[in-house]
This record gives structure tokens, C-alpha cells and sequence, in this order.
């Protein structure tokens, strides 16, 4: 792409390019940043709005304090922790076996369809994708139960056991997100020039030399741009598993969002919580620097 | 076409795939045409008598109508506000050179991995104090922190490709930097703007979490509605179907125009 233009003699006024941006930025600023400085703020006080006669009290690092020794939240986080490295490697997996079908020559209409079809997960409402889970794994009349009673397993209480419930919510998340990781690896696969390919098939009938040799070193910056994406989008979980499980049984379920939230909005303990916020924050920081970092460095 | 065994295992694979993909969706649809008998049948019913009283019953009911109301208020003027604040800081950070752009842009970017949770908290307290509890204008503004660096990033990627020559052309004809941007950038870009339109009010739509905690009675968007369903004895399964169904189908629509750039829109821009 062109990217040099007219830089020495640019032909645009100093103040220029403030004008075009102050809008955006100025916007951003107000509703993102001024939030979080506040956030940063209440995270330093007592701030329980079921007891405002105690009015709300600047504690110092107590609520930071709090949280990193309550085991509940480091619970939660490991939970989160949990859930990616159960979603990824299917998810990864999944995706790159349905990018490789959809990359192979031939069944031009079908391979369209598919592609397109792929879409469908990906834009669906994340609260339906849980309403839709309800109704899935319901115990007496979901279809999760039936497909297991037709291969021969006892259908059982998914949403009202631990490791029943976990299982469902990472099920939807895998049909949710496999969809992208598929697009994302075959955009790599795609990028492997024609040639190449076809001299590598005539060379090999090895699926998977072609896959090793040839087309995984144009997979590698998919496939970090997948592990990186999903850990924030994990980290950000909230509303398929609110509406599917609410955090629960018991704590089954409690990513870091739903606890958040659950200690923010059902226990209105907003000290304790805008703490939590702030740590999942720099958490989300170190996250994205490292995206950055890693992802965009070809790009500038 | 030559038929092998391969081409038999490509072509179920590929049938597979399509039924991975559409099978909740399609669960979804079908519950919304049964009866609660039908549904609450085990074990669960493939072929029934397709029933429209799941939808008559929903869109009787002014709570659904009231919330997708909202929901289309709130992700059209969301989107539309992207747009005039987006498009112009996506054509400085596309053709423009200053101090600290790179930073500016990483900012914009990092947008994207933030949870919600961090700025639901703090912003329902201020709205609180604000008395912005339950309006229209908390979810739009609060729906720019997504929206705005989506429409910046598409819309930079769009007019980095129109030819700068254009612009030095006009600029020699006397045209200023704003005329310029209104006659050239914004109708060569009009497709990258339109997708990015597009990606801004599926987002905006599908919300939940700050649409859950910032408001009551009044505004409540879609999904909002749908989720309240879920509480009580004996659920309305078809009419939450129902409902799920009217929320999903205008956006896969949306989904389907813009499949192409589905990619681009959801890693803004991480991979070609």
C-alpha cells in the first residue's frame, strides 16, 4: 500500500490533524478514561450502597488488600484460566480442521455455503447463544440429552451439576467461536502461494507434511492472533454464561465477569468490586500491550 | 465431476460443517414454532405442527415491541455517532503525519479487550448521580467505547487505499483539508464507512452487560427482555425463543453483508 505522502511538504496546517481528531478522542477520553479515574477512585474507598449511613470513606489499599486474599476472586480467575485451556485447544483444533476442508479444492457451491453458514455463530446475540443453551441442556427436554441417549450414555442434569454446567457453557462457546478461528486460518491458508502448494502436493501425498512443511508458517500469526483475542474475550465472558448459569451451581461457572458483576450490582459491595475491576484492568493491559507488541509489529 | 471417495468425505465434511454451525440456531427457530407442549416433550420433538402463536403472543406484548424499540434507537444513534466521530479521526490517522499517532492509534485499539464490567461499574455510579439511570443516551454514549475504535480502524484501513493524488489534486485547485475529506474521503470511502456502520450496530445490538446494569423499566433493550423471561416457575420457552429469534435474524442479516470482512471487524485488523 502507499503510504508516503507529501511528507515534506505536507500542505496541511499544524493544527490540522488535531481538528479531525479531537472529536473521536475528546469523546473517548470522557466516556472511557474519566469512568476508569473514577473507578480507580471508589476502589480506594468503603462503598457499599445498601449501607450509605456509613458513608464512603477513603480505606487506602484495604479493598485492593481484600481481594488479592480472597480466595473467592483468585477462585474465579483460575476458573477463567480453566476455561480457556479447556474452549482454545478445541476451538483450534476445530477451526483449523474446517479451514483445511474449506480451503481444498473442489465442491465449489457446498464450500461457499459452509463458509458463509460459518457466519451464523458469530453474530448471534451472546445472551441468545445462553438463552438457546437453556434450552439445549435443559434435564428432561433437551436435545443434549437425546444425542447422548442415542449413542448409549445416560442423559444427566447438565445446568444443575458443576462439571455438567462448565461443560455446557464451554460447548457454546466452542460453537460460538470455532467459526472464527476457522475464518482466521483459512485467511492463513490462503496466503500460501499457489505454486508452492501445488509443487508441495505433487511432491507429497502426506496431508500432513503438506500441513506441517508448507502451510503451518503462514497459520503461526492466525494462530496467535487466536490465542491472544480469545484470552481477552475470555477475561470479558459475561453474558452467555449469566444467562445460562448465572455463576453457578454454587461457583461452577463464576468466570471473572460474573463475579465482578455478582459483587458490583447483586451485593452493591462497589469498593470491593471497582478493586476487582481495576486489577482485571491492568490484567487486560499487560494483554493487550503484548497483542500489540506481537501482532501489529509487521503492520507499522 | 469426478466422483472418488475423497470428494465423497470433502463433500460430507463440508455438509458437517453447515450443521455444526446452523443446529442452535436452528433448535432456536424450531422451538419458536411449537407449542410448550411440543417443547417440553422428552424426549425433545424433530417433526411438529409449527404453530405462529409463540410470535402472536410476543408481539402483543409491549414489553418485546418497547424493547426493540430501544434496541434500534440505541444502536442506530450509537452507530450513526461513531460514524461523525470516527470517519474524521480515521482519515488523520490515515493520511495524516504527527506526533504520538502511533500511541493514539494503540489507544483506540486496545479499546477492543477491555471488559465491560470495568467500565459498567463506575459509569452506572455516575450516571446514578446523573440521573442518567435508564435513558436512551447512557447506552449510546457508553456503546462508543466499542463502536468508535471499530469505525476508526476499518475506516483508516479504507481511506489508506484511496490514491493520495486525488487529495493533492484538490488540494492544488484551493480545496481545504475539510472540503477535501466531504468530496473525496467520504464518498470513496462510503463502502469501508458502511461496514464499519454495519459491525458498529451488531455490537451495539447484541449488548447485554451494560444494558443489563444501566437500565430499569424504561429502556430496556432487547436482549435485556429476553434474559428477564428466564426467571419464575414454568419458563414461556416458545415465547423466549420467539423473542430470541426476532432479536437474532436482523443482525445475521447484517452479518451475512458484511461476511466477508467478519474477520477484519473482530480482530481489527490483527490478521490480513
Amino acid at each position: 500500500m502507499a503510504e508516503k505522502t507529501a511528507t515534506p511538504n505536507r500542505g496541511y496546517g499544524r493544527w490540522t490533524p488535531f481538528w479531525f481528531l479531537a472529536p473521536a478522542v475528546l469523546t473517548l477520553l470522557l466516556i472511557g478514561i474519566y469512568p476508569t479515574i473514577f473507578a480507580l477512585v471508589t476502589s480506594f474507598r468503603r462503598y457499599n450502597i445498601t449501607r450509605p449511613r456509613d458513608g464512603f470513606p477513603f480505606i487506602g489499599f484495604e479493598n485492593y488488600l481484600n481481594v488479592l486474599s480472597d480466595s473467592t476472586f483468585w477462585s474465579s480467575l483460575l476458573l477463567t484460566a480453566r476455561f480457556y485451556v479447556t474452549v482454545l485447544p478445541v476451538q483450534i483444533a476445530l477451526g483449523l480442521a474446517i479451514a483445511l476442508l474449506l480451503h481444498k479444492p473442489g465442491m465449489g457451491l457446498l464450500k461457499s455455503l459452509a463458509r458463509v453458514t460459518l457466519v451464523v455463530p458469530l453474530a448471534t446475540t451472546y445472551a441468545v447463544v445462553g438463552l438457546i443453551g437453556r434450552l439445549i441442556f435443559n434435564r428432561d427436554f433437551g436435545v443434549a440429552n437425546q444425542f447422548l441417549n442415542w449413542f448409549g450414555f445416560p442423559g444427566f442434569d447438565w445446568l444443575g451439576s458443576p462439571s455438567g454446567a462448565f461443560a455446557a457453557i464451554a460447548i457454546m462457546d466452542i460453537w460460538q467461536w470455532t467459526p472464527f478461528c476457522a475464518l482466521i486460518f483459512l485467511a492463513g491458508l490462503s496466503m500460501v502461494p499457489g505454486e508452492i502448494e501445488e509443487a508441495a502436493r505433487l511432491e507429497t501425498s502426506s496431508r500432513l507434511s503438506l500441513l506441517r512443511y508448507v502451510q503451518l508458517p503462514y497459520l503461526l500469526p492466525g494462530l496467535t492472533a487466536v490465542m491472544i483475542l480469545r484470552s481477552a474475550d475470555v477475561l470479558k465472558l459475561f453474558d452467555m454464561v449469566f444467562v445460562m448459569t448465572r455463576g453457578g451451581p454454587g461457583s461452577a461457572t463464576d468466570l471473572v465477569s460474573v463475579y465482578i458483576q455478582r459483587v458490583g450490582f447483586r451485593i452493591f459491595d462497589l469498593g470491593t468490586a471497582s478493586a476487582q475491576a481495576i486489577l482485571l484492568l491492568i490484567l487486560t493491559i499487560i494483554i493487550s500491550r503484548l497483542y500489540i507488541r506481537v501482532l501489529y509489529r509487521e503492520v507499522n | 465431476m469426478r466422483i472418488s471417495s475423497g470428494n465423497v468425505l470433502h463433500a460430507i465434511g463440508l455438509c458437517v460443517v453447515i450443521a455444526f454451525s446452523l443446529f442452535p440456531f436452528f433448535w432456536m427457530v424450531a422451538a419458536s414454532f411449537k407449542t410448550q407442549t411440543d417443547i417440553l416433550a422428552s424426549p425433545p420433538l424433530w417433526f411438529f405442527m409449527p404453530t405462529l402463536q409463540n410470535y402472536q403472543d410476543i408481539f402483543a406484548d409491549s414489553k418485546v415491541i418497547g424493547a426493540v424499540g430501544n434496541s434500534l434507537i440505541v444502536a442506530t444513534s450509537t452507530t450513526a455517532l461513531a460514524v461523525l466521530l470516527g470517519a474524521p479521526a480515521a482519515y488523520a490517522l490515515a493520511r495524516f503525519e504527527f506526533r504520538g499517532k502511533g500511541d493514539l492509534w494503540f489507544w483506540f485499539i486496545s479499546n477492543r479487550m477491555i471488559s465491560p464490567i470495568v467500565l459498567a461499574l463506575p459509569v452506572y455510579m455516575l450516571a446514578m448521580q446523573l440521573r442518567l439511570l435508564d435513558t436512551h443516551l447512557v447506552l449510546i454514549l457508553i456503546y462508543l467505547t466499542f463502536n468508535l475504535p471499530i469505525v476508526v480502524w476499518i475506516c483508516t484501513d479504507q481511506f489508506k487505499s484511496i490514491p493520495p493524488e486525488l487529495e493533492q489534486a484538490a488540494r492544488l485547485d484551493g480545496a481545504d483539508q475539510f472540503t477535501i475529506f466531504r468530496k473525496i474521503y467520504l464518498p470513496l470511502g462510503a463502502p469501508g464507512i458502511a461496514v464499519s456502520a454495519i459491525f458498529s450496530f451488531i455490537f451495539s445490538w447484541n449488548e447485554l452487560l451494560y444494558a443489563l446494569v444501566l437500565t430499569r423499566k424504561n429502556v430496556q433493550t432487547a436482549p435485556v427482555v429476553a434474559t428477564s423471561f428466564m426467571s419464575g416457575y414454568e419458563l414461556p420457552w416458545g415465547k423466549i425463543m420467539a423473542t430470541g429469534t426476532v432479536i437474532v435474524l436482523p443482525v445475521t442479516i447484517f452479518a451475512l453483508i458484511v461476511s466477508r470482512h467478519m474477520v477484519r471487524g473482530l480482530t481489527m485488523g490483527a490478521t490480513k
